[in-house]
């Protein structure tokens, strides 16, 4: 599957099948700092991904404001 | 996974609440949790007019998102910050979101408007980007919220923002600024109201409604606040939420319960202290504001 990832943006190509959790843990992501989004929809945990999929994997975490 | 109230198959997951959402049922969990916060704290009454701080990110367009679905009277307001490209992909997507909705959106631009941008603060203070941003924030959005006569200026800070200004303080034991720390600061002479309805729901929850709503956000991290201290703060609790889920929520919300009615007499106090800039009338305890100071040195 190929994963877009942001931060510096980049894509890369895992294989599959792989469950989201793994798939967050392989890249050595936080799930509480990231979405994973296939195609536009977002997905839970559990769920199984396979080769050809087209995954983003949004980071979450902004910050800088000091108040 | 199935959706905890309707059992459809579900799209998110949080953990803290030891539950699943469909679509459907994930935004009205959000609306909930933003109508909670404003009936708890009292941030807003049904006929005032609020005014509500846009970045272009994922959690400024969603509270002014949820508003607008509450059916409040909710204007935005950019502010300009002068932060190359990245400035003007985000006001971008604030008049983009603004267009789709019919909703209106001030834009205060600070290079145009005060001769400066944030990175010439930062070079002229000495100090970290994020300082000299902030103060700017905090100053300009109350006097577009004062000028334009609305009630409320409501900002986006998230659970995770407040848990991590929370630890920061509590790291150093700054009283002032723990005392400070409200969902809701009342409105005083040359004060908006100020509140944060997102306290209840985490970033992720926010970034989910934005890609669950189709609104788009910049996604990109502002360049200025690359490894800034709240964004260490913010890793090291999620580390701690990873192995204990509600951990963030607890720890923030917990000090609003049990801390802060402790520290109202700090508060009080501090407000007791304000008077007036003798520049530009703006409340402040120093006879010359920190905004007009960081003008002055800018300059």
């Amino acid at each position: 599957m190929l994963v877009h990832l942001h931060n510096p943006k980049r894509d890369v190509e895992v294989p599959g099948p792989l469950r989201v959790n793994d798939l967050v843990s392989h890249l050595g992501l936080s799930r509480e700092a990231v979405l994973v989004i296939r195609g536009d929809s977002l997905v839970t945990g559990d769920v199984r991904l396979e080769d050809g999929d087209d995954i983003e994997i949004r980071p979450v975490i902004s910050g800088g404001a000091s108040d | 996974m199935r959706c905890r109230r309707c059992t459809q198959p579900a799209i998110i997951e949080i953990r803290r609440h030891r539950a699943s959402f469909c679509t459907e049922c994930f935004l009205h969990h959000c609306r909930e949790q933003v109508r909670r916060a404003i009936d708890k704290h009292r941030m807003i009454a049904p006929d005032e007019r609020v005014l509500v701080a846009i970045s272009g990110g994922k959690d400024s367009l969603a509270l002014w998102d949820i508003l607008l679905d509450l059916d409040y009277e909710v204007d935005g307001v950019y502010l300009g910050l002068g932060i190359d490209d990245y400035s003007k992909e985000s006001q971008g997507f604030a008049e983009r979101y603004a267009d789709s909705r019919g909703a209106k959106l001030h834009v205060v631009d600070i290079p145009t408007e005060h001769g400066f941008a944030i990175p010439d603060a930062a070079r002229a203070t000495k100090r970290v980007p994020c300082s000299a941003c902030g103060l700017s924030k905090r100053h300009l959005l109350n006097r577009a919220a004062i000028d334009g006569g609305y009630d409320v200026l409501a900002t986006g800070h998230n659970l995770d923002d407040e848990a991590a200004v929370l630890f920061g303080n509590v790291l150093q034991w700054h009283v002032d600024y723990l005392a400070r720390q409200r969902p809701t600061l009342p409105a005083a002479e040359g004060f908006a109201r100020r509140v944060k309805p997102l306290i209840r729901m985490g970033e992720r929850e926010t970034a989910a409604y934005c890609v669950v709503k189709r609104i788009d956000y910049i996604v990109e991290e502002c360049p200025m606040a690359a490894g800034n201290k709240h964004l260490r703060y913010k890793e090291v609790l999620n580390q701690i939420e990873e192995r204990t889920p509600g951990a963030k929520a607890t720890f923030y919300l917990q000090f609003l319960n049990e801390m802060l009615p402790h520290l109202d007499n700090v508060a009080e106090e501090e407000r007791a202290q304000v008077g007036t800039c003798s520049r530009c009338g703006a409340p402040s305890s120093q006879e010359i504001c920190a905004f007009c100071k960081l003008v002055e040195k800018v300059g």
